[in-house]
């Protein structure tokens, strides 16, 4: 038991760490690399919960291809170290505040429960629990509709990015980047 | 067919006459709509003529005969049919109406001529004669006023008829203003009767009057009081008589026929139809003799200082009806309707004369500009003097008789009655020096210009011009047309006035005293449940009012013919002396100015108060802008928030979460 | 581990996510915060899928990953066809949609 305490507190600490990297780190880049590690801790939080399945898909689908593509891009556009402090809207402020209420909330509301088995481990469940076998099942036959409604998601997705991406006719040259004077002359204002 | 299908018939060929000439006025060429209104008028004279025979052919007792069509309502309090009522008063009143009407059909034919709205014209006619004949053989107060208030709209239609003239439409709508205070009063009493009785129909009503009300009880004089203003706005008495003189700017026959013949004796008509309340309300009636004598002698005086011929003739109409008033308020009904006949007979062809002499003047009217035009227009001066002879009750004519035994009825009902009669002879006298200034200023004299071109041969001709004010004017639609008719070169013309010569001269045989007795006798079958049947003045006194009268005539006739022929000149010089009193008169005694001051001034006045300050200032600008101007307000918060900005949206969106969790928190605790 | 445990991690990873979404103005980062915030619900599911034993939130979970590879991938288009058309990568910039 102390085993899987101790990753818990471990995974749990990289998750939360990671995910105030994504929002608090200037260079996106490096947020994106932050979304990385917070991804695979995630995974193995989701193998503590007996999700094998869903932590392999985790790892691959989510840490590997869309956070590649996020690279991608994030290569591609170049993103700007973006300024923090000089920017003393109210939102930025207040947003933090925000959120934390709702965190205040959602806490309140977890631990003030009523339910009892939230403090369990959950229910007993067999060795197969959360393996692709019976993931496989279930999406063919209990959950076979969204499993096909996901599916027609993809291709619609895939047909927007095909659109977004088109050139239009009388593009033809492709437009040079952003000039550096931009990043700079904004850094200036902001100052 | 029963003298109740005749008085469909009366009805119906007018309304027929109406729907054929204005559905028809673009195929109906010509004169030929004059035709067919006449026609119309000539068949339900006829009708009335049948009816009159079906009735006599009855015992006395029965010869008030009701028919309805259909019952409009029938519920409990109030029963209303469309009903008419055949007794003799009606049928009296249907024979003279459709007559002179048909005479006037015939000379208007002519004197239409050349006018663009020829057909519009005689489709207005007959409907005002449909609406007249409708008024006088009502059944009932609904249908009494339901033609009240058609006469009122047809006389509203025929006075603004040249309605591209300003001073004819102006006039138009003064008429049907007052006409329209009269019809409140009428509808009031006849709510106040239905009230009291229980019953509008004028049978039922009239003789359950007498245990539904005491003698001289408030409400029935009110009613009677209220009936009398309705009577006293259609007949141009005192207080509301202003509109008559004005509505003579439309055509001369139309003065003829709504403004001296039969409108404005629809008043005369209304008193003598509810005679049972006016002799059980004594003070009404007092009333109503009162103001009649008053508006007699008023009318005359103005007569004298006038100088339109055709508003002499006006104020004539209104004098002669104020006798008429007081006939039938002391209870002389036969006397007084024996007046109505001869002076629609006598008015009538005052009214066609003058139409032929402003022909004649080429559209003036100012007598001041006439002169000398007895060899030019032999014709119109023989039946204008008859006519003016009878207006001036010359011995012998129908008018001596009519006229004088109204004033001996009155006299003999003794007391306060006696001034009322003095009053009466007064103006009569001044009735016969103006009607002869009219002959005299006409037809003798020196000729003018239009009268020595006249009689070269042809019509003299001036430039189109507003006959009042003088400004200039066309002859296209909605003005007078180019052509002037006179009497001597028109048959229809001659062929109307002629007649009514004839009847003004020899009428008054039928009412001799002592001798004959015809429309006395033929009303009695109406008239007997009058408490004054047998009061009757003696034929002793009868016969010295006669005498009196005529030799009050014979005197004012020489004066007349004194000062405007023997000494010319004599009435610049009295204008100069009494110039305060012929201004008094001339201004006919200020009642327009009051009127205007004392009521239309301040409507005009709260008019413009209400448009400047309570339409645009509060309802537009309060009311309206601020309705307008808080949803504004409120949008442009709504729309503050729309800010375009994604973080803001996004704030917003974790807001509305945060609250709907806190919300889930307390209410799950 | 008590369940209660992954459920307070997972509203603690929303929350930050939902933070980001409003403090930052790059795009790119603001898609990211997004994916913070449905990792955040991916782990309350498979928590409550542990707790009540059946596999029915795992499959609601697998089904929200899908859907997350879609947005990103149409965010992504989105940004780059911002970059092709030479716009400023600032959300703050964006503001069209003004009423």
């Amino acid at each position: 038991m102390w085993f899987e305490q101790v990753m818990f507190f471990v995974a749990a600490a990289a998750a939360l760490g990671g995910a105030l990297g994504v929002v608090m780190l200037r260079n996106p880049f490096y947020s994106v690399l932050s979304l990385v590690v917070h991804l695979i801790s995630l995974a193995v939080l989701f193998l503590l919960l007996q999700a094998a399945f869903l932590a392999a898909a985790q790892v691959v689908v989510y840490a590997g291809a869309v956070m590649v593509l996020y690279i991608f891009v994030v290569a591609y556009i170049g993103g700007q170290d973006e300024a923090m402090r000089p920017d003393d809207s109210l939102i930025s402020s207040f947003g933090p505040l925000f959120a934390a209420a709702i965190a205040v909330e959602l806490c309140l509301a977890l631990i003030g429960t009523g339910l009892e088995s939230l403090d369990t481990r959950g229910a007993d469940v067999g060795p197969g629990f959360g393996s692709p076998g019976e993931i496989g099942s279930l999406l063919l036959q209990g959950f076979l509709v969204p499993f096909e409604a996901a599916s027609y998601l993809l291709l619609v997705a895939a047909v927007g990015a095909v659109v977004l991406a088109r050139r239009r006719r009388g593009l033809e040259e492709e437009p040079p980047p952003p000039p550096p004077e931009a990043a700079t002359e904004t850094l200036e204002v902001r100052a | 067919m029963s003298a109740t299908d005749y008085g469909w018939l009366i009805l119906a060929f007018p309304l027929a006459g109406m729907l054929i000439t204005s559905f028809g006025w673009r195929v109906l060429p010509g004169r030929v709509p004059g035709w067919i209104a006449s026609a119309a008028i000539g068949l339900a004279f006829l009708a009335a003529i049948g009816a009159l025979v079906q009735i006599q052919d009855l015992p006395a007792e029965e010869r008030s005969l009701v028919d309805s069509a259909w019952t409009y309502t029938a519920t409990a309090g109030v029963r209303v049919d469309m009903a008419i009522l055949v007794d003799p008063l009606s049928v009296f009143m249907c024979l003279v109406v459709s007559g002179v009407s048909f005479l006037i059909h015939v000379y208007s034919v002519a004197y239409m001529t050349g006018d663009r709205g020829l057909a519009r014209y005689f489709a207005y006619l007959n409907y005002f004669v449909f609406s007249m004949l409708l008024l006088v053989l009502a059944a009932n107060f609904v249908i009494l006023i339901i033609g009240w208030a058609f006469v009122g709209a047809a006389s509203y239609l025929l006075i603004s008829f040249w309605y591209r003239r300003n001073t004819a439409t102006y006039a138009g709508i003064k008429a049907f203003v007052m006409n329209v205070i009269g019809d409140v009063g009428l509808v009031i009493a006849a709510f106040l009767l239905l009230n009291e009785t229980g019953t509008l129909d004028f049978g039922p009503m009239f003789a359950g009057a007498e245990d539904a009300f005491p003698r001289n009880d408030g409400t029935l004089v009110a009613a009677c009081l209220l009936i009398l203003v309705g009577a006293f706005a259609k007949s141009a008495q005192l207080p509301l008589h202003t509109w008559l003189p004005d509505a003579m700017e439309g055509p001369t026959p139309v003065s003829a026929l709504i403004h001296a013949a039969t409108m404005v004796t629809a008043g005369v008509y209304l008193i003598a139809r509810t005679h049972p309340l006016f002799e059980l309300a004594p003070t009404a009636a007092d009333v109503s003799a009162i103001i009649g004598a008053l508006t007699l002698f008023f009318a005359a005086t103005v007569a004298l200082a006038v100088t339109d011929l055709k508003r002499i003739i006006a104020y004539s109409t209104i004098s002669q009806i104020g006798y008429m008033v007081l006939g039938v308020s002391v209870a002389a009904y036969g006397a007084g309707l024996f007046h109505l006949m001869t002076h629609a007979f006598f008015k009538a062809l005052l009214f066609m004369g003058a139409g032929s002499i402003i022909g004649a003047m080429a559209g003036l009217q100012d007598i001041d500009r006439m002169g000398g035009f007895r060899r030019a227009m032999p014709f119109t001066f023989v039946t204008f003097t008859i006519g003016a002879l009878a207006l001036a009750a010359f011995p012998l004519t129908s008018g001596f008789f009519s006229k004088d035994e109204i004033l001996a009825f009155t006299i003999n009902r003794g007391g306060g009655y006696w001034v009322l009669a003095i009053v009466g002879y007064i103006a009569a006298a001044l009735t016969a020096f103006y009607a002869f200034r009219m002959v005299f200023r006409v037809f003798y004299g020196d000729p003018v210009p239009e009268a020595r071109e006249l009689e070269e041969g042809h019509l003299a001709h001036h430039d189109p011009q507003n006959p009042m004010t003088g400004e200039a004017e066309d002859t296209d639609v909605g003005f007078p047309g180019p052509e002037h008719a006179i009497a001597e070169r028109s048959w229809p013309m001659k062929a109307a006035m002629g007649p009514l010569a004839l009847l003004a001269l020899v009428a008054g045989a039928v009412q001799i005293p002592g001798a004959t007795d015809v429309i006395e006798h033929f009303l009695e079958p109406t008239f007997e449940d009058s408490r004054f049947h047998d009061t009757a003045p003696t034929e002793g006194s009868e016969l010295v009012g006669l005498v009196v009268g005529g030799l009050i005539s014979l005197a004012a006739i020489t004066v007349a013919f004194t000062v405007y022929l023997r000494r010319p000149g004599t009435t610049d010089r009295l204008r100069e002396r009494f110039a305060a009193v012929h201004a008094f008169l001339f201004n006919k005694w200020y009642f327009d100015e009051l009127y205007d001051a004392v009521f239309v001034r301040p409507a005009a006045t709260a008019g413009s108060f209400g448009r400047r300050v309570i339409e645009t200032d509060f309802v537009q600008g309060f009311i309206v802008g601020g309705a307008t101007g808080i949803v504004r307000v409120g949008t442009s918060f709504a729309r503050a928030i729309q800010t375009g900005y994604l973080r803001g949206y996004a704030l917003l969106l974790l807001l509305g979460l945060g609250a709907l969790a806190l919300y889930f928190l307390i209410a799950s605790s | 581990m008590d369940v209660v445990w992954f459920l307070v991690l997972s509203a603690f990873i929303f929350c930050i996510g939902a933070a980001g979404v409003i403090i930052r103005r790059d795009p790119l980062v603001i898609l990211l915060c997004l994916e913070l915030m449905l990792n955040g619900g991916n782990l309350a599911l498979i928590a409550f899928a542990r707790m009540h034993g059946g596999e029915g939130g795992q499959i609601f979970a697998l089904i929200v990953m899908v859907i997350a590879a879609c947005e990103v991938v149409i965010g992504l288009g989105i940004i780059v066809a911002m970059y092709r058309n030479r716009l400023r990568i600032d959300v703050d910039e964006m503001t069209e949609l003004r009423g």
